[in-house]
Order: structure tokens, then C-alpha cells, then sequence
């Protein structure tokens, strides 16, 4: 049954009124609507269906035995013990699993982001040497999800400790070999200068230079779900069904097809509901391809859960940076050149885009400035440590983080405040500007640094919180005040392919989305964005809401699934709004096209003449007789009466491409508070003003930025992945690695600020890292904002106690500096 | 994330426990809540083939006031002692402390018999306990005994319990005299960092997570006894301690935040 929505139009007969005055109202659940997420009363009550919710008859648990060194040398593996277990089915060994022949290519590297570039075979299973802890040595397969972890701890295995690297600095420093086979632990030197002499003459002629080195700790993804797989092999037909809890289910499919050589054709990957990943997911593991050839050879279905503490070292972490940063300013404090070489932490192996990740903040080094000069540099090193790759905001974070503790330190040294140095040097004075050339070869989209600032220290009453924090100064209060800002710029919606292309990534940066009109009038859209908890569904039904005129309830989202939607390039980098979103709402352009023609051909009028105004097609001056687009589903499917030569029904499909990135902004205050006495540090107050361009719905516009700011919050006072000497994580559970909680957060204050792309017909940027890309450097600039007194400028993150006690007491930076 | 196997039996009342417990000898654990003894297993720290779950004892969950003292049954749950009127008259650090431990769901399993047999130096109640100067009522296959708390721990995850024995009740004096529990940690749901418990206006004071044991703080009991001042006092509060080392603390900062939340859990409590 079909019930045309309420239109302008029959308001304004209403009312007795023309309808182009405005009297008709948006559509319902269109732009700006804080529509609750339809997708929440699925996952709230446990109807959905997770990765561990899913079985298939005869399945075989899959277990992992890990190597316990850093750095060995695998000279021989007992699996008797293990196979004489109960319900054990086999025990491989790295060795064993070679000789099968179950994968044509190594693990794939999609970005090799230097031709010259060293990236070691990575197999799922070592063969000979275990380059890290936690590297798979052999897997076992059993009938019972217990039985295979006692299986796992009667394997032997007889290991010869090897020199290992396990920091990032003694990689550089070349104190042992991370691969025994190579002579360097440098993967490849990647430079971005695009006018050396420039960034030369800045320096030479700079009335202010300051330096800084930082460290951006490993942090571990910890999404609320672990990893976990399942493959469903069809042994007579050939066909596998592969479910993963992963945030790229149609990049997968290809990587199976490219390292197992299954037929990707025969390959169908779906991604059931998937709580969370931040990157986690983004991959494609070894634990992910085991599952899936073993499942293939033996026939039988193989699964994989994998355990919270075995995640922590097993799954790939985030940041791992040292960072190199000098700024030069005029006598002004307008900043004239950012010189910039990291050193970044590969980790043991090259995963899927590893190498690339500090390279996504190269172009980020200038922040939302007018600095006309940038020289960027970054060596890429193994370690015998867990691979790195994406982690929320991947590399933009890092950058962010850089240019805005330098700031701040320029704001130091030159003796004004830190909202004044921004002020001097916002790209075009903190103004509205579309296409800004900046140093690093982008093209921003489009800016206006200055409203969001001056709201942020608006809402945080930024002289009231100085008149304070000099209060509790003067007074000698235990609990002094710091404040901190940070004014970020991120680049999102990755990606034009062509730019993708440019920095040698394996893959392009278009979406996909197929809208297709039912005939009953009820709407099916096919994404291939990939939800793990961002809200899709809701957001895509009101963009059909905003351009088809349609209730969001009348449409139903297909994805996560390469049978249902076959195309796509998945969820990462802040992209399924700004390039997926965008994809739909071209389609439904398109689909509202056609359906014109069809209004047209109903009204025997000229398609110029038809109006089109929430859902419902007019003639121009004759608004009594309309129709609504869902009444013409039935007619584009019977194709009774269709105009000569239209093909029946009513879909349409779009691969967006880009033509830019979009470069969200913003402008966040964290208020903390010291205790002087014991180094405890409490974050009491935060505000965020963000401009993600036009806001589908503002309500996930907000979750996106509290969950983001947390995120960021939590590196800069929280968490590290802590490993010892011996390369073991100290830290592997959510016990010991201090993921915070509400208790720990004050009550976010946001507000946002609008600037639509150019990038994009929607006006839409993306949101989905930019509370993690501001955060963390606002929270340490509010930590670092009196410890002068102390002869200290900055603080190694996380921030803990202990390390601000030691700067307040011993003037230590806890090995930033 | 998942523990060896085991075979698990409730225990209708303390002699079916110690009975059990005298059957199946090492290989048995008491449950008595499971938030320590739950994560250890999964880890496979601890590997017990049987459990004896002892929380559902309902005769050993009480609390009573008798004779000057607050006798709370072994199986009595942190929500409990964190909402019980007779706590929060008679001994309130008690409640007060118990109301810091963990997280919601940690406190409606924990019980207080649980957490002082398992002699965590970093929990919370058994500072308290120390502080107040309780003891702790241990049945085994021959009776009952009564320990002092100061007399009942003795390493890291170690008490005077015999593998026979189990706790069946802690007795802590009825006393409101100045209290104060100072707890440092990171998250609020966390272990102390360290944390220092205050009672009796300064005549108990006791330590959490400097050393191998919960601790009492007999040197700064001892210079305020002997008339000095708070100030004072609190610099010894990490005297003959061996304070841990982890990521958050080294053994010098966690004796510094000793002194400095010594000195505010006795300034608070006098």
C-alpha cells in the first residue's frame, strides 16, 4: 500500500497560497533531520547477527600458535602432542602449509609507496623465522572452540632467540636486523619538497625557529568486537562463502582471489554486523586467509574468533611515529616554512597499506595555515614488533597533532597567546576561501577557519577560563588549570583515484550505489560503503528522503555483502558520506530523472514542464494534478505505457569518483585540570565547533565527533601499546591497556559551523576522524600550557601521571624532548 | 581469552565447601564472586579443575552489629556494604570504600570474604579491614579460628589460609572515629595506583599497592601516637615499603604519592 507523503503542495492549497513562497515544508527525514538510527533497535535488542553469532554445520575452530620471541629462529615444531587431543582434525606448521601450495602470492602490500621499496615475503605462517610476538607458527583445527586452545599449548615449538629491534629508534639506529636477511632495517625513504629552495630561504631568513621531536605511541584499534572469521567452502561447486568481521568485504574479495588464487568470481564475501573497527579491520590477515584456504583444501567449513588479549599484538596497531618538526616565522610569528622527517614504525611486516599510512599526514604538515613552504620526508623501518597500518585518522592525527604542539610552541617562544598565533596565520586570514593551493601540491576545497575559532572560545569563555587558572595560580591552589586548543584540518573522502594513483596506492577511490524504485513504491539502495557502527542506513535513507522526497522508513539499504552489492571500495578515511553518500544521491538523481519522463508521458506534457517538489511530479501552473514519485514504481515495472523506447523499471547505478578530497576543520578547547602535588591529571571540560560541510543528520554527525575526540583524549593521556625489552606487549588486555571509559570524560560541548565542498554536488565533507585528528594535540597543548614554569615544553603521550609528575619535579618530558 | 577445563560445583553451605575442599585439595578454588579468579583462568594464570562456588552461601551473607563490633558474613557483596545502613553507621569507610572498587557490576559480584582471600595488595577493602584493625573468621574440617587482619597476609595472592580452610566472616570494630580513603588510579574503574585508608582519626592507617601485601602504615601510626604532626607523619608513609613497578608508576613516584595522599587522608580524616 502506498501512502504519498504529505507535499508543500497540499499545504499550500491549505493555505490558500502560491506555492513558491515558503510555505512547503522539507521533506521528512531530509538534511539536517536528527533522525534516531533506524539500525539501533536491531542492535539493541541482538536480533543482528555478529560474526560469532553465525555457524555452519561441521565447522572446525581455527587456532593459532604464536610465536613467543620477537626474533627466532624456528628450528623444529612438535605437533604430536596436539594431535592426539580430543577432536584435534590437524596441526600445520608453517613449513607444512608451504608445501601445500595454498597461496599463489605472499600477503598483499597494496601500496608500495616507492618502486624501490623493500617488502619481505609475508606468508600467513612463518616458515623458518618468527619476526615478531604473536606471528603465526602453526595452526590447529579442531571440532571444538575449547578444545582447540588447549590443542594450541601442547604445541612444541624449539625456538633460537635472534638479536631483535623492538623500538622504533633502535631500528633507526640500526642496533639489530629486524629481517636476518637484510642489511637495513629501512623500508624506503619517502620525500615530499616540493621547493626545497623556498623552505631554505624561510629558515635562513626567519627571525624565529623552534624544533620538536615527538613520539606518537602504538595504539591498539580495541574495537569493541575482536576480529573474527568464518569460510564456508561449496566443495562441488567451488564457491566459497567467506564471513569476516571486517570494514572491507569487496577489497577483500579480490586480496582472497589475488593470494589464494580461488576464482574471485567463486568468491563471496559479507560482512555481518561488525562492532567496530577503526581501522582494525582494514586488512587483510593472515588469520583471514588461513581460514579461507583451509576451508577451500580441506572442505570443510573453518572459523576464527579471535581472543582480546591475543588481538593486542596480533591484529595491527596505529601511529608508531617519531616525528622531526621545525617551523620558521617571520618576526610577526607568521610562519613562513614546516621542515618535516619521520621516521615511522612498520612494524615486522608490510600490511595491506602500512607504508602509506604516515604518508596520508604528509599533506597536513601546514594545517589549516598560510605557510608557503613544506619539506616532508619519511624513512619507513621494520621492527620486531606487530605490523602498524590504519587506526583512526591514519597519519592525519600524527600531522594534526605536529603543527599544533608547534604552534603552540611558536606562540611560547614569541610571547603571545596561542588563539592569537592561529589568528595571524589562518589561509586567508580565517576568511571564506574555495581552492586554496597549499604548500604540500593540494587543493584544499574550501575554509573558514575564523567563525568555528572564534565560537569554540566563545563556548569555553576562554577569558573567564584565564582569569581562573590565574586564580588557582596566585592562590597556590593543588589543582591548577590548563587550557589548550588546536584548530585542525583533515583530508576526507578518500579518494580521487587519479590522486590515489599518483602516490602508487593499488587501488582507485570511487563508490558505488545502485537506487532502484520498487514497484510497490518502497526504495532498495545498494552501497558499497560498508557499515561498522557508523549509521548508514539511517543517513543513506535521508539523503532518498532529501532528494526522492520518500520517507526514510519506505527505504531499505543492501551492502556489506559482494553478492548484494557487488561494487565498492568500503569504509575508511572518513569517505562514506563524502564519495558513497554522493553515489547515492546521483543515482537517485538519475532515478528521479527518468521517473520525470515517465510523469511526463502520464500528464502528456513536455518533461521541461514537470515540476518536481517533495516527491511529487506537477505541470508547471497546474499543481492540482500531480503525482508522487513511489506511485510511478508500478508503471516503470508493468511497462505497460512506458514513453517509446524507455526500458522498463526504475534503477539507477553511479561509481562516484572525486575529483578532490574534502577537508573538513575545526576548532577544539580542552580544559584540564593538575594536581600539582601528585601529577593527576583530569580533562574537565571540552569543546569542539566542527564543519563537516552540509550535515545529513546531525545527530550522527555528533556520536562521530564525541567518539573522536574520546578517541584522540585517550592517546594523549591513556593509551600505549607498552612493549618490554624482549618485544612482549606488556599491556594486552582491557585491564592494563586504559581505554576510557565516561567516568573519565567531562561532558563534550559541540557545536558545528557550515562550509560546503566543492568537492562534491552534496556540499559534503566527512567526519568520521576528525574528532580524533583535533583532539589529542588540543588535550596536550592544555597539559603542556604551564609547565614552563617547570623549564618544561612538552610531554611524552600518554600524559600520565607519573610523567607530569616528573616534568613538575624534575623538569623530565618523560623522552619526548 | 578461555580457561582450561574444569568441573564446577555450588556449595550449599561452608562445611559443603570445606568438605570439597578437602576432597579435591590444590586442584580446587573457592568462586566467591570471580572478578579476580575468572580473568586469571581465562589467561590461564590459574589452571583449578574444580571450582567450588561458595557466593551462593546465602547464611553467609549478613551484617550484623554486635558487642562493639560489625560482623559482615563472608559472602556479603561490595553493593552491599556500599548501601547497608549498619555500615554507614557503625563503620561508614567501610561502605565508602567499597562504593570504589571496580566498576557496578564488579561490586554486585565481589564479596568481601573473596577479596580478602585472595590478598590482592592492590584491592581496596582489605586496606580498609587493616586499617579498622578486623579480623578475619577462617573455618576449616576442624572449626573455626580467628586471624587478625595484620597477622593474615603474608606475599603477593598469599594469606595464613590453609588450602582446607575458608573465610566465613570479617569482624571490624564499630568505630566512626575520623575516616578517610584516599584512592589513586588512572580510570575510575582501575586498581589503585595507590591508595592509603585512614581510621580511627588516624590510629589505623593502611596502604594499598606498595608492596606484597596490603600494608599498614606503622610508622606513621607510630609518629602520630607519639605526638607528631600530620606533615610530618605522612613523609614516613612508604617506610619499609617495597612499592611494585608497572607502566603507571615507578617505586619512587608511588612512594611519593604515599606521603602526599597519606598526609591528605589524615588531614581529611582529623
Amino acid at each position: 500500500m502506498i501512502h504519498p507523503v504529505e507535499t508543500g503542495i497540499a499545504s499550500a492549497e491549505r493555505c490558500g497560497r502560491c506555492i513558491m513562497t515558503a510555505t512547503i515544508e522539507p521533506t521528512k527525514g531530509g538534511f539536517g533531520t536528527r533522525m534516531l538510527r533506524k539500525e539501533d533497535p536491531k542492535l539493541l535488542t541482538g536480533e543482528n547477527k555478529f560474526i560469532d553469532d553465525i555457524k555452519a554445520p561441521g565447522q572446525l575452530w581455527m587456532g593459532m600458535v604464536r610465536s613467543q620471541f620477537a626474533h627466532a629462529t624456528i628450528n623444529s615444531i612438535d605437533t604430536s602432542g596436539a594431535e592426539s587431543m580430543p577432536g584435534v582434525h590437524s596441526v600445520l606448521t608453517g613449513a607444512q602449509l608451504a608445501e601445500m601450495g595454498l597461496w599463489q602470492a605472499p600477503l598483499p602490500c597494496a601500496w608500495p609507496v616507492t618502486e624501490d621499496m623493500v617488502n619481505p615475503p609475508h606468508y600467513p605462517v612463518a616458515v623458518s623465522e618468527a619476526k615478531h610476538v604473536g606471528d603465526i607458527v602453526a595452526v590447529v583445527l579442531c571440532s571444538d572452540r575449547y578444545g582447540v586452545a588447549d590443542a594450541v599449548e601442547q604445541v612444541v615449538v624449539d625456538y633460537t632467540p635472534l638479536p631483535a629491534v623492538v623500538n622504533l629508534q633502535d631500528a633507526v639506529d640500526g642496533k639489530a636486523m629486524a629481517h636476518s636477511d637484510l642489511e637495513t632495517n629501512k623500508a624506503f625513504h619517502w620525500p615530499l619538497d616540493p621547493n626545497p629552495e623556498g623552505t631554505a630561504a624561510a629558515f635562513a631568513n626567519a627571525a624565529h625557529v623552534v624544533k620538536a621531536r615527538f613520539v606518537q605511541q602504538r595504539l591498539i584499534p580495541m574495537p569493541m568486537e575482536p576480529r573474527g572469521c568464518l569460510a564456508v567452502p561449496s566443495p562441488a561447486g567451488g564457491e566459497i562463502v567467506f564471513y569476516s568481521a571486517t570494514q572491507i568485504p569487496h577489497i577483500l574479495k579480490i586480496m582472497i582471489a589475488a593470494t589464494s588464487g580461488i576464482p574471485e568470481n567463486k568468491i563471496r564475501v559479507i560482512a555481518p554486523s561488525v562492532g567496530g573497527g577503526f581501522g582494525g579491520k582494514l586488512n587483510v590477515d593472515a588469520d583471514a586467509l588461513l581460514a579461507v584456504t583451509l576451508a577451500n583444501h580441506i572442505g570443510l567449513p573453518v572459523r576464527w574468533t579471535e581472543q582480546r588479549s591475543e588481538g593486542a599484538g596480533a591484529s595491527h596497531q596505529g601511529r608508531g611515529q617519531i616525528q622531526h618538526v621545525e617551523a620558521a616565522a617571520d618576526e610577526n610569528g607568521k610562519v613562513t616554512a614546516i621542515k618535516v622527517h619521520l621516521d615511522a614504525d612498520m612494524g615486522a611486516y608490510m600490511m595491506l597499506i602500512t607504508p602509506g599510512v604516515p604518508l596520508l599526514g604528509s599533506f597536513l604538515y601546514t594545517g589549516v595555515y598560510d605557510i608557503s613552504n613544506l619539506s616532508f620526508s619519511c624513512d619507513g623501518h621494520f621492527t620486531n614488533l606487530t605490523p602498524t597500518d590504519a587506526y583512526r585518522g591514519a597519519g592525519r592525527p600524527e600531522a594534526s597533532y605536529a603543527i599544533e604542539r608547534i604552534m603552540d610552541m611558536m606562540a611560547h617562544k614569541i610571547g603571545i597567546a596561542p588563539e592569537e598565533i592561529r589568528s595571524r596565520n589562518y589561509i586567508n586570514g580565517g576568511e571564506h576561501f574555495e581552492n586554496f593551493n597549499a604548500a604540500s601540491t593540494l587543493t584544499f576545497d574550501s575554509g573558514h577557519y575564523k567563525p568555528a575559532h572564534d565560537r569554540a572560545l566563545e563556548l569555553a569563555d576562554m577569558a573567564g577560563l584565564r582569569s581562573e587558572q590565574a586564580r588557582r595560580r596566585d592562590a597556590g591552589e593543588t589543582k591548577q588549570l590548563r587550557i589548550g586548543m588546536c584548530t585542525y584540518v583533515e583530508i576526507c573522502g578518500l579518494a580521487p583515484s587519479r590522486a590515489l594513483g599518483g602516490l602508487n596506492y593499488g587501488a582507485g577511490g570511487w563508490e558505488h550505489a545502485t537506487v532502484r524504485l520498487l514497484p510497490t513504491g518502497k526504495v532498495e539502495v545498494v552501497s558499497g560503503s560498508t557499515p561498522h557502527g557508523q549509521g548508514h542506513e539511517t543517513a543513506w535513507s535521508q539523503i532518498i528522503a532529501e532528494k526522492m522526497g520518500i520517507d526514510p522508513n519506505d527505504v531499505e539499504v543492501l551492502h556489506s555483502d559482494t553478492a548484494l552489492s557487488p561494487l565498492g571500495l568500503d569504509t575508511y578515511g572518513s569517505r562514506s558520506l563524502a564519495v558513497g553518500g554522493v553515489a547515492i544521491a546521483m543515482a537517485a538523481d538519475k532515478v528521479v530523472d527518468k521517473a520525470k519522463l515517465i510523469a511526463a508521458h502520464q500528464f502528456e506534457a513536455s518533461p521541461e514542464d514537470i515540476e518536481f517538489v517533495n516527491g511529487s511530479f506537477s505541470v508547471a501552473g497546474t499543481p492540482t494534478k500531480s503525482v508522487h514519485i513511489q506511485e510511478l514504481g508500478f508503471a516503470a515495472f508493468t511497462a505497460h505505457d512506458l514513453p517509446d523506447g524507455m526500458e522498463p523499471n526504475l534503477q539507477e547505478q553511479v561509481n562516484f569518483d572525486p575529483p578532490n578530497f574534502a577537508f573538513p576543520f575545526g576548532t577544539h578547547v580542552a580544559v584540564v585540570e593538575i594536581d600539582i602535588e601528585t601529577g593527576g591529571v583530569e580533562l574537565i571540560n571540552y569543546i569542539g565547533v566542527d564543519d563537516c560541510g552540509i550535515q545529513v543528520n546531525p545527530l550522527i554527525v555528533e556520536g562521530q565527533v564525541h567518539g573522536g575526540i574520546v578517541q584522540g583524549a585517550a592517546q594523549a593521556l591513556f593509551e600505549e601499546a607498552v612493549y618490554d625489552e624482549n618485544g612482549n606487549i606488556t599491556n594486552p588486555s582491557l585491564m592494563d591497556y586504559l581505554v576510557p571509559s565516561t567516568m573519565e570524560m567531562p561532558n563534550i560541548t559541540l557545536d558545528s559551523t557550515v562550509t560546503p565542498s566543492t568537492t562534491n554536488p552534496l556540499g559534503v565533507k566527512g567526519v568520521g576522524e576528525a574528532g580524533t585528528i583535533g583532539s589529542a594535540a588540543a588535550v596536550i597543548n592544555a597539559v603542556c600550557d604551564g609547565l614552563s614554569p617547570y623549564g618544561v615544553t612538552d610531554i611524552k603521550m600518554p600524559a600520565t601521571p607519573q610523567r607530569i609528575w616528573n616534568a613538575i619535579n624534575a623538569g623530565s618530558t618523560g623522552g619526548a624532548a | 581469552m578461555i580457561p582450561a577445563a574444569f568441573d564446577y560445583t555450588v556449595a550449599e553451605n561452608a562445611e559443603h565447601a570445606i568438605q570439597l575442599l578437602g576432597e579435591y585439595g590444590d586442584e580446587a578454588k573457592l568462586l566467591a564472586g570471580g572478578h579476580s579468579l575468572i580473568p586469571m583462568m581465562k589467561f590461564r594464570l590459574a589452571t583449578p579443575t574444580q571450582l567450588i562456588d561458595v557466593a551462593r552461601i546465602s547464611d553467609l551473607s549478613y551484617i550484623r552489629q554486635e558487642n562493639g563490633l560489625v560482623a559482615i558474613g563472608a559472602m556479603t557483596k561490595h553493593a552491599e556494604l556500599e548501601t547497608n545502613d549498619v555500615i554507614a553507621a557503625a563503620c561508614p569507610i567501610l561502605g565508602h570504600v567499597a562504593s570504589l572498587v571496580g566498576d557496578p557490576s564488579v561490586r554486585h559480584r565481589g564479596t568481601l570474604g573473596g577479596t580478602m582471600a585472595h590478598s590482592d595488595p592492590a584491592s581496596d577493602l582489605p586496606a580498609a579491614v587493616l586499617a579498622l584493625g578486623g579480623t578475619i573468621v577462617a573455618r576449616g574440617p576442624n572449626g573455626q579460628r580467628e586471624i587478625a587482619a595484620t597477622d593474615f597476609f603474608t606475599g603477593y595472592f598469599e594469606s595464613v589460609l590453609a588450602p582446607d580452610e575458608m573465610i566465613v566472616e570479617v569482624k571490624v570494630p564499630a568505630n566512626t572515629g575520623g575516616w578517610n580513603y584516599q584512592k589513586f588510579n588512572r580510570r575510575a574503574q582501575d586498581w589503585a595506583i595507590v591508595g592509603v585508608a585512614v581510621a580511627d582519626g588516624g590510629k589505623g592507617v593502611a596502604l594499598v599497592n606498595m608492596g606484597s601485601t596490603p600494608l599498614r602504615a606503622t610508622a606513621v601510626e607510630a609518629a602520630l601516637a607519639g605526638g607528631g604532626s600530620v606533615a610530618d607523619a605522612a613523609e614516613l608513609a612508604a617506610e619499609g615499603a617495597v612499592p611494585p613497578v608497572d607502566n603507571n608508576a615507578d617505586a619512587s613516584y608511588r612512594t611519593h604519592l604515599a606521603q602526599v595522599l597519606t598526609r591528605r587522608a589524615l588531614e581529611a580524616a582529623s
